[in-house]
């Protein structure tokens, strides 16, 4: 248990401070809950066939390959993100805000649409083959798909849930720690595995299980690259109108889910990430990578060519192929404005919602408030059409003045989001000293003016985080968007998906370019902005 | 459904919260309010939930809100979503009609009770098997399920006359399909009908020797065929004509009707049903009617090259008319026992 100073001694004051962050948290956990209950409604419907059928050799097998997927995924990210991270914020790298802007933004494609276009440029006889047959020959690309398909495709789409919070991490990090290391005579090297490292563990970890979570709930990429995970599996049932079947194995998702939040919990331990001295945000001097510039400016390169150039040469090459064939472009005006709305709303309500959680977790700490925070996890493994469909069963039945409204659409990206906003807003509270709240305090100030004027100017880097990560997967959203949009509510998500369902590729192109072009320019604005304020 | 007091619970802290909320998000000028009193006044309005592709069916829609004045509202999904979120509204569902890409979703929210019948004159547009046998939905348009080959490497010659042969070992490699796409699974159902469960599974089994290649679905079959990626796919007919449109006419594949008239020769319906909570049920009559229609009829062969199930609609020249297919006889109705048909998939290992 930590010994810092606590905000106790304030008891009166604090206890309706206090209560009324636990009746929000409450009602934030109450939301949560009902797809829960939802499922467990479902799979009591469950015949006994069912239950064996969940402990077939195969279907454990599933269970084997989907955790095998998800580990590499996470693996295969940090080895992408973490190196992204520093380059970016501690180097004199070439380009350095140009990679900075690029290298966040692969997160925008939806993984569906970026596994069909990566499959369509690096099949066997894709779109990259063509263009090589003809110089030098080459009829046949070696065939990606299964277990290494998957896993570069789902890493280079992930990838950026760990950079945003590394990066995040890194830029409010004491450059003091650092300096300190070097003048007591460690080498650069040295001084980022035994201090910048350890001190991005939180961050490293939050983002970390977002993107093994990711991995675990998409349908999408491996659907395209044929490797069958649990996801598929519930797919599978409900494409045969089992549901009952497919909320079981949706339970199963859930109790993964728990095990890994709960793992990555027990890693994390109880360190502290505060710097007791005074301690300032700075810019750290950036070290001189000298001849290291060159591999450092080919790896963030081979970053962004994969993971975003070649998806975006493929949607450019389908619309010009297609306005040259003379088809006429679908108008955009409208799913741009429904696209940008419900992704603001969604950004901002989500980490709404994850403040009181975070502040419980981070100044409460405690067993009650470690479970509060495992249980913001508890639906972010489950495919989107799980949650969407338990409140079209709630929504309709319960609250049908609200059901097919916007308000109940942002509160279904709430819950599929949630965990990508605490994580963030968790991150930048850890390393916020409570001595300046207290201090605040001190002088007189409420505890909302102590919110207001000083922890949340604090937390700002991690919070522009949280947000922009949600905006940016809501802008991609789909399986909730079809369903529980008010009638008629088309996003660009949606376009794209019509379009590419029924193999009108000029028809996606356009959208899906949109989609790129409208989250590049909220993302560039965020870093270069953080770039300055530490500047 | 029963409300349960710790349903109610939850939903009304949700409720709650959302209501929180609402302010902010009820000032976007976006936001419809739902409409739920139906035809007040004027032609009145109707909810369409479509398990088929904005793309195909928007204009034709359009269409008919055009003409009949009606003001026409449509949630697009894939058909089982759709009829997954069917299942879960219950009596509460928004919905006037469901207009769907294949019988096994019209089956599955029948069977459920949500569907009322139609009337018979409505019903006897289209052929008796291409219909509920209770009245509870009717087929709109057919897609035929054909062999999809790249003209490079196979003439049709060397294709065979039934969809049983494939399991020859000299086709081995060359098979691609989409073991998840609905249509394929209706072909199985069709196979499990007409040879039985030990034939099905042999056959299942015998393209499971032959290391077919799995797509996601049939656009991305007749793109591998075209691609040379493999030579045949089992898909449904009209998807070669929009790679044909978009790539022009020298797109190396084509397609071939298996002649043999077995469960390979299949005609499927895309069809619509009623909703029996549905409150504008008379525009739903009127939606189904004008689908019906050979306004529509002729749209569905020109535009989305499918087969006009009303007879008398001129089909799409360079498709064999419906009539001279030697197509499998079959009710849709027998088609509906869909999770008998993945089971026995996932028993010999085609599906997770």
């Amino acid at each position: 248990m930590q010994r810092g100073i606590r905000f106790n001694r304030f008891p009166r004051r604090w206890l309706s401070g206090t209560t009324l962050l636990w009746a929000a948290a409450g009602l934030v956990l109450a939301g949560l809950l009902l797809p829960l209950a939802y499922l467990v409604l479902r799979a009591v419907e469950t015949s006994s066939g069912g239950w064996s059928a969940l402990l077939r050799a195969r279907t454990l097998a599933t269970l084997g390959r989907t955790l095998l997927l998800s580990g590499s995924v996470t693996a295969v990210s940090a080895v992408i993100a973490v190196p992204l991270a520093w380059l970016t914020t501690r180097t004199d790298l070439p380009l350095r805000r140009w990679w900075a802007v690029l290298t966040p933004l692969p997160l925008v494609i939806p993984s569906y649409v970026g596994a069909y276009l990566m499959a369509s440029a690096l099949g066997p006889r894709g779109l990259v083959q063509q263009a090589l047959e003809g110089p030098l020959g080459i009829t046949r690309l070696p065939d990606l798909h299964g277990f290494l398909g998957a896993t570069i495709i789902l890493a280079l789409l992930t990838y950026p849930y760990l950079l945003l919070s590394a990066r995040a991490a890194l830029l409010k990090l004491d450059p003091a720690l650092e300096e300190a290391s070097r003048s007591l005579g460690h080498t650069p090297w040295q001084t980022f595995w035994r201090v910048t490292l350890p001190h991005l563990r939180p961050a490293l970890g939050a983002g970390s299980l977002l993107v093994a979570l990711y991995a675990l709930r998409d349908f999408g990429a491996v659907s395209i690259m044929r490797y069958d995970t649990f996801t598929r599996v519930i797919y599978v049932q409900y494409r045969s109108f089992d549901r009952s079947q497919a909320a079981l194995q949706a339970l199963v998702l859930v109790v993964i889910t728990l095990v890994l939040v709960a793992l990555e919990t027990r890693l994390q331990g109880h360190a502290r990430y505060v710097s007791a001295g005074p301690g300032a945000q700075r810019q750290p001097p950036r070290l001189a990578l000298g001849i290291w510039r060159w591999p450092a400016l080919a790896f963030c390169a081979g970053v962004v060519v994969f993971s975003l150039v070649l998806p975006a040469t493929v949607l450019l090459y389908w619309l010009v192929r297609g306005l040259a064939a003379g088809e006429a472009l679908p108008a955009l005006g409208m799913a741009t404005w429904n696209s940008l709305l419900a992704s603001s709303l969604g950004a901002l309500v989500t980490v709404v919602a994850a403040m009181p959680l975070a502040i419980l977790a981070v100044r409460r700490p405690g067993r009650r408030t470690r479970l509060l925070e495992r249980l913001t996890y508890t639906l972010f493994a489950l495919p989107g059409i799980v949650v969407a469909l338990a409140l079209v069963f709630f929504g309709a039945n319960y609250i049908p003045l609200l059901y097919q409204t916007l308000p109940l659409l942002v509160a279904a990206y709430v819950l599929l989001f949630l965990p990508q906003a605490a994580g963030a807003v968790r991150t930048a509270l850890l390393q916020i000293q409570p001595q300046h709240e207290e201090a605040a305090r001190s002088l007189g100030r409420r505890p909302w003016q102590v919110m207001l004027t000083i922890t949340l100017p604090l937390m700002r880097p991690g919070v522009v985080a949280g947000a922009s990560l949600v905006f940016l997967t809501v802008m991609k959203e789909l399986p909730a968007t079809l369903i529980l949009a008010p009638v008629g509510f088309r996003t660009l998500a949606t376009g794209v998906w019509s379009a590419v369902s029924e193999a009108f590729f000029a028809q996606a192109a356009a959208p899906a370019l949109m989609i790129v072009l409208l989250s590049s320019l909220p993302m560039a604005l965020i870093i270069l902005h953080e770039q300055k304020a530490s500047a | 459904m029963k409300p349960n007091p710790v349903m109610r619970l939850l939903a009304a802290a949700l409720g709650l919260s959302l209501a929180a909320c609402s302010p902010a998000a009820t000032s976007a000028p976006q936001t419809p309010v739902p409409t739920a009193e139906g035809s007040a006044g004027g032609t009145g309005n109707l909810v369409v939930y479509s398990g088929r592709s904005e793309s195909l069916v928007a204009p034709i829609i359009a269409q008919f809100a055009d003409v009949t004045g009606i003001d026409v509202d449509v949630r697009y999904g894939s058909t089982p979503e759709i009829a997954a979120t069917l299942l879960e509204e219950g009596a509460n569902s928004p919905a006037d009609v469901f207009f769907a890409q294949d019988p096994g979703g019209l089956g599955a929210v029948a069977q459920a009770g949500l569907l009322a019948p139609l009337p018979g004159d409505v019903l006897g547009a289209v052929d008796a098997r291409f219909r509920s046998p209770e009245g509870l939905w009717v087929g709109i348009s057919g897609r035929a399920r054909v062999v999809v080959y790249n003209t490079e490497t196979l003439s049709p010659q060397d294709l065979p006359d039934d969809i049983a042969a494939f399991t020859d070992p000299a086709w081995k490699g060359r098979i691609g399909w989409a073991p998840t796409n609905g249509s394929l699974q209706a072909m199985l159902t069709a196979m499990r009908v007409a040879w039985g469960e030990d034939e099905a599974r042999a056959w299942l089994e015998g393209i499971l020797a032959n290391e077919p290649i799995a797509y996601e679905n049939n656009t991305a079959i007749v793109a591998a065929v075209g691609a040379g990626e493999v030579e045949v796919g089992f898909v449904n007919h009209y998807y070669l004509y929009r790679f044909l449109a978009e790539e022009g006419e020298d797109f190396p594949a084509r397609n071939y009707f298996l002649p043999g008239g077995g469960p390979g020769s299949l005609v499927m319906a895309a069809g619509a049903g009623r909703l029996a909570n549905g409150k504008n049920s008379t525009n739903a009559l009127k939606f189904i009617e004008f689908m019906l229609s050979p306004v529509a009829q002729q749209y569905f062969s020109a535009q989305t090259y499918e087969y006009p199930l009303v007879p008398g609609v001129v089909t799409q020249p360079g498709l064999v008319p419906l009539a001279d297919l030697n197509a499998f006889d079959i009710d849709m109705a027998a088609l509906a026992d869909l999770a008998g048909t993945t089971a026995l998939m996932s028993e010999v290992g085609v599906l997770p």
